[in-house]
């Protein structure tokens, strides 16, 4: 069955009508070319797909398009603001946080909540809050830096 | 290594500078393009059917409902192909058995032919109009199979009497040979202590978390085919798809890997799902894209490792050691994948000397054949299971003379080079002591014993473990792999293109899924030509646009690829200096280049780089008689040897025996990688192997039921995946003995981490519990139960 789907999307309003079965993350992917939202796992769990709506990080493969009708949706297309990077963003270009990038978006979203919920977060605190994202290439070692490294506050280098 | 917070100097030479990486920008805005991200005008949809059986005949195959299903495009099954004579998949390397047979080459075929062979093999490839009614549709299709006994077990899979495949009855693929049997025996015959370890090295999934994808077209108007895949040699998968299986002309075929995300080995080889999607794209007329659900990936990416093998050191009364003896079965699972032979032989036997002077070795290898999903190249292949085997007997070699484990290391290590080995490698360079005295000291041995004594004052055991690895990256030259079989060549390519402005476009034929070459490759570039970074785009991955390539695998892209490039920069460089003599009025053997400047020796006379590419380009003042216009250099490179990265790891862990938790201390890793470009780069490759080296170590394996061969690790809820709290942070640090036989002087970074750390690991902790033996993975539950005096 089909249906129209309305929701505010990087602050733009948006309606698609699409199979009633859509998940959130296909709808930004195919119906809005939104693909920098990654789909990497089947069973919620590598966290390629993280997203934000209404402001709280979520898994965009878990939750059908029907679900978050009429939310407010921020992806990793939206971060950056009139051409500046977000500095979580920043970050992990400055830290070398990401290798092949896949799981980068999911990894920076749930990174800019982790410091919204926990601004002071330990090593520890941050190892466990990023226990919905999974990494194959960094090793977690820089990812984890570069969260460290948004919360100094620091400039990135500008090359 | 350089401090990577350190900001990028322009007025330096790049070389040894954490240039941030130039690709990042895309990646972490969301504007990346991997295959997946690929949409192309008319696209349909397409689906595997998988066999849910390990083992079964095909009886027949029901299309009917599933053809009359909604946005049906079209169903093909192994019956159109075979009508097609499309051909099976090669197998890249050619092993002999030690009877001089050649291995047993099963057919692979693209889609079943009569038979399934391992959960997950391919069935049919359904095409939709969208991706749900493809899905829909595959639900629709009625295969009777008629269920066959499964092999699973590979210790037994030549002796069970079931065949995986009927023209191999004992499902022996070879039983290989390597290094003087003789010598071995007769060092055995007069040893003062023999130490024997039996071990698996476990069976994993590599999981590059982009799952595989491929979206294929064909161009009715010139009868062409564009295949866009998540794959780290599109060079190779062209040359294997065409020559082998589709009998196609290369000119005709279009391989690009865009952005891939990771690939780990996983991404070498030519699938059947690509040649299926290719062949029916002609037939469709319209392109078909598929991508891997990770349920398919579980069941269906080439695994890693799975190795059961015994392992004997014999050694004086004075720990020198005298010979190791080595017998290994190493399953192939249902299929022969691309490079399957070669990762137990070539890759893993002639490593077995390590970084000692043991002077006799034999290794007896058996590959078998299993109903399980192909087994292949997995970080490190082959060099990972053997540093497994000779660090972890070195460490019980120690344990059993009562010596440092430090101490019959340095006894033992190769001092003098070049040294050839007896398993038929010649180490160029390195210096052995020098990164474990280093690893010792940032390790802070000396107060190992009182951390130790801290930690059994507090109920906890502590232990310390090294392993002391090496490698051969860069697998060269091709005349002598192809004398061992390889049935490809091993050089790379690449092209140089000065543009009249002075910007500069390499082509290289190695591949970047995470490596960072659109930056390591520019410093290099831009370090010998005197010009910015920012000035030199890489083009990779795209066989329409770079002239060829042999891809990346075996830490392989800059010690090759990035050598191919600086010969192209040395031929446009000689280039440019009979374009500068000519405008500077002088003889060409007496212009020097330096900083992007063309110099008259001894003189003040000089031009500019951005002169020199203008002038090629608008030849009005240029040697036309004797120079061709244009600025635009190939160079093909094949090394005369292979690198010989090494390094020493040490780990300390701490155990709780009441729960069977295991806290990483520390994790030190020392390593020679040669001469370095960006230490940033360097460094996180080496985390990302010591995490994926670890995730082996301390949780993830693979695992079939034993009766049914279901994959029962067939998700992230059952396959154990390092999460970030599982993992330390890393102490790194590296020596340089420059590789000698190429003019960057590097080596190879990007498998070491998962080669030497699983040894460190199991060396810890057996030391903590006073155990010879602990199985990886060493789960809580097998450390409490050894931590307890428990079976196993």
């Amino acid at each position: 069955m089909d249906i129209p789907i309305s929701l505010t999307v990087n602050g733009k309003s948006v309606t698609k009508t699409v199979d009633s079965r859509t998940l959130l993350v296909q709808y930004l992917r195919e119906q809005l070319q939104l693909t920098g939202t990654h789909v990497g796992c089947d069973t919620a769990q590598c966290g390629a797909c993280t997203v934000h709506m209404n402001g709280r990080a979520i898994k965009s493969c878990s939750i059908l398009a029907a679900q978050v009708q009429g939310s407010q949706i921020t992806t990793i297309e939206g971060l950056a603001k009139n051409g500046e990077l977000h500095p979580m963003q920043a970050a992990f270009r400055e830290c070398h946080g990401l290798q092949c990038g896949f799981c980068t978006p999911g990894m920076v979203m749930s990174a800019v909540q982790l410091l919204a919920d926990n601004p002071k977060a330990s090593e520890e605190e941050i190892r466990e809050a990023l226990d919905g994202n999974i990494c194959r290439c960094t090793g977690y070692h820089n990812i984890v830096k570069s969260i460290q490294f948004c919360q100094s506050g620091q400039t990135p280098t500008a090359v | 290594m350089g401090n990577m917070n350190e900001p990028f100097d322009p007025s330096k030479s790049p070389i040894g500078q954490s240039v941030r990486r130039r690709e990042d920008r895309r990646f972490i805005t969301g504007n990346a393009n991997y295959t997946d991200d690929v949409v192309l005008q008319g696209q349909t949809f397409g689906v595997f059917l998988r066999s849910p059986h390990a083992h079964a005949r095909i009886r027949s195959i029901d299309l009917a409902a599933a053809k009359a299903a909604p946005g049906v495009v079209d169903i093909i099954t192994g019956a159109e192909l075979a009508d097609a004579k499309v051909g099976g998949l090669p197998c890249g390397w050619l092993i002999h058995s030690k009877d001089g047979t050649p291995m047993k080459e099963p057919a692979h075929p693209v889609l079943a032919q009569g038979k399934v062979r391992h959960v997950g093999d391919q069935v049919a490839l359904i095409v939709a109009e969208t991706l749900l009614q493809a899905k829909d549709a595959a639900e629709l299709v009625v295969v009777d199979y008629e269920e066959l006994p499964a092999v699973i077990d590979l210790s037994a899979a030549d002796s069970t009497g079931t065949s995986v495949h009927d023209d191999v009855s004992d499902n022996t693929c070879y039983d290989w040979g390597h290094g003087d049997k003789a010598a071995v025996d007769a060092a055995f015959a007069k040893a003062a202590k023999v130490t024997k370890l039996s071990f698996v090295n476990n069976r994993l999934i590599p999981n590059a978390i982009e799952p595989r994808a491929a979206n294929a077209a064909y161009n009715r108007s010139d009868e062409s085919y564009t295949l866009y895949v998540a794959n780290q040699n599109p060079h190779v998968e062209r040359l294997l798809m065409c020559a082998f299986v589709l009998g196609l002309p290369e000119s005709k075929v279009r391989v690009i890997a865009p952005d891939v995300g990771g690939g780990f080995g996983s991404k070498i080889f030519l699938y059947p799902e690509d040649v299926a999607l290719v062949w029916a794209s002609k037939r469709v007329g319209r392109p078909i894209k598929w991508t891997a659900e990770r349920s398919e990936s579980f069941l269906t990416d080439a695994h890693g490792r799975d190795h059961v093998s015994t392992a004997e050191l014999a050694m004086d009364q004075d720990g020198n050691f005298l010979a190791l003896r080595v017998k290994t079965i190493a399953n192939m699972g249902a299929y022969l994948s691309t490079f399957a032979s070669a990762v137990p032989t070539i890759l893993y036997a002639t490593l077995l000397a390590g970084q000692y002077k043991t002077p006799a070795i034999y290794a007896e290898v058996k590959a078998v054949f299993t109903n399980t999903a192909p087994v292949d190249a997995y970080r490190g292949a082959g060099r990972p299971e053997a540093t497994y085997l000779v660090e972890r007997i070195v460490e019980q070699a120690a344990r059993d003379m009562k010596m440092d484990p430090a101490e019959i290391r340095k006894k033992n290590f190769i001092t003098t080079f070049p040294y050839a080995t007896p398993v038929g490698l010649t180490y160029d360079v390195g210096g052995y002591a020098a990164h474990l005295d280093k690893a010792m000291e940032l390790a802070d041995v000396k107060g190992f014993p009182a951390r130790k004594a801290a930690s059994a004052a507090k109920g906890k055991k502590r232990g310390l473990g090294y392993a002391c690895y090496i490698e051969a990256c860069g697998i060269a030259p091709s005349n002598i792999a192809g004398a061992l079989g390889a049935r490809a060549g091993l050089f790379e390519a690449g092209e140089v293109r000065v543009h009249p402005t002075g910007t500069v476009t390499v082509f290289t034929g190695s591949h970047s899924h995470g490596q960072g070459h659109e930056t390591t490759f520019a410093q290099v570039v831009a370090a010998r030509l005197g010009i910015p970074v920012g000035n030199v785009e890489i083009v990779h991955g795209d066989t329409g646009r770079v002239p060829f390539g042999m891809g990346t695998y075996g830490s392989r892209s800059l010690a090759v690829g990035g050598t191919a490039i600086v010969k192209a920069v040395d031929k446009v460089i000689a280039k440019g200096k009979k374009i500068a003599a000519h405008l500077l009025e002088a003889a060409d053997s007496d212009i020097e280049f330096e900083n992007g400047e063309f110099k008259v020796a001894g003189t003040d006379k000089k031009i500019a780089w951005g002169n020199v590419s203008l002038t090629a380009y608008v030849p009005h003042n240029f040697p036309l008689d004797k120079l061709e216009p244009g600025l635009n250099e190939n160079a093909f490179y094949d090394p005369t040897n292979f690198t010989y990265p090494a390094g020493s790891y040490i780990c300390e862990v701490e155990v709780d025996s009441d729960t069977g938790k295991v806290k990483i201390e520390q994790f030190v890793a020392v390593d020679d990688f040669g001469n370095i470009v960006n230490p940033m780069i360097v460094e996180g490759q080496v985390h990302g192997g010591i995490a994926q080296g670890l995730g082996q170590a301390m949780m993830e394996a693979c695992a079939y039921d034993p009766e049914s061969g279901q994959l029962v690790t067939g998700s992230y809820m059952d396959y154990a995946m390092p999460r970030a709290i599982d993992i330390p942070s890393f102490k790194i640090a590296t020596t340089n003995t420059p590789c000698s036989h190429n003019p960057l002087g590097v080596k190879g970074c990007g498998e070491a981490g998962a080669i030497g750390s699983p040894p460190a690991y199991i060396n810890a902790l057996t030391d903590a519990l006073g155990v010879v033996d602990l199985a990886m993975p060493a789960t809580p539950e097998r450390v409490w139960r050894a931590a307890n005096g428990l079976p196993a």
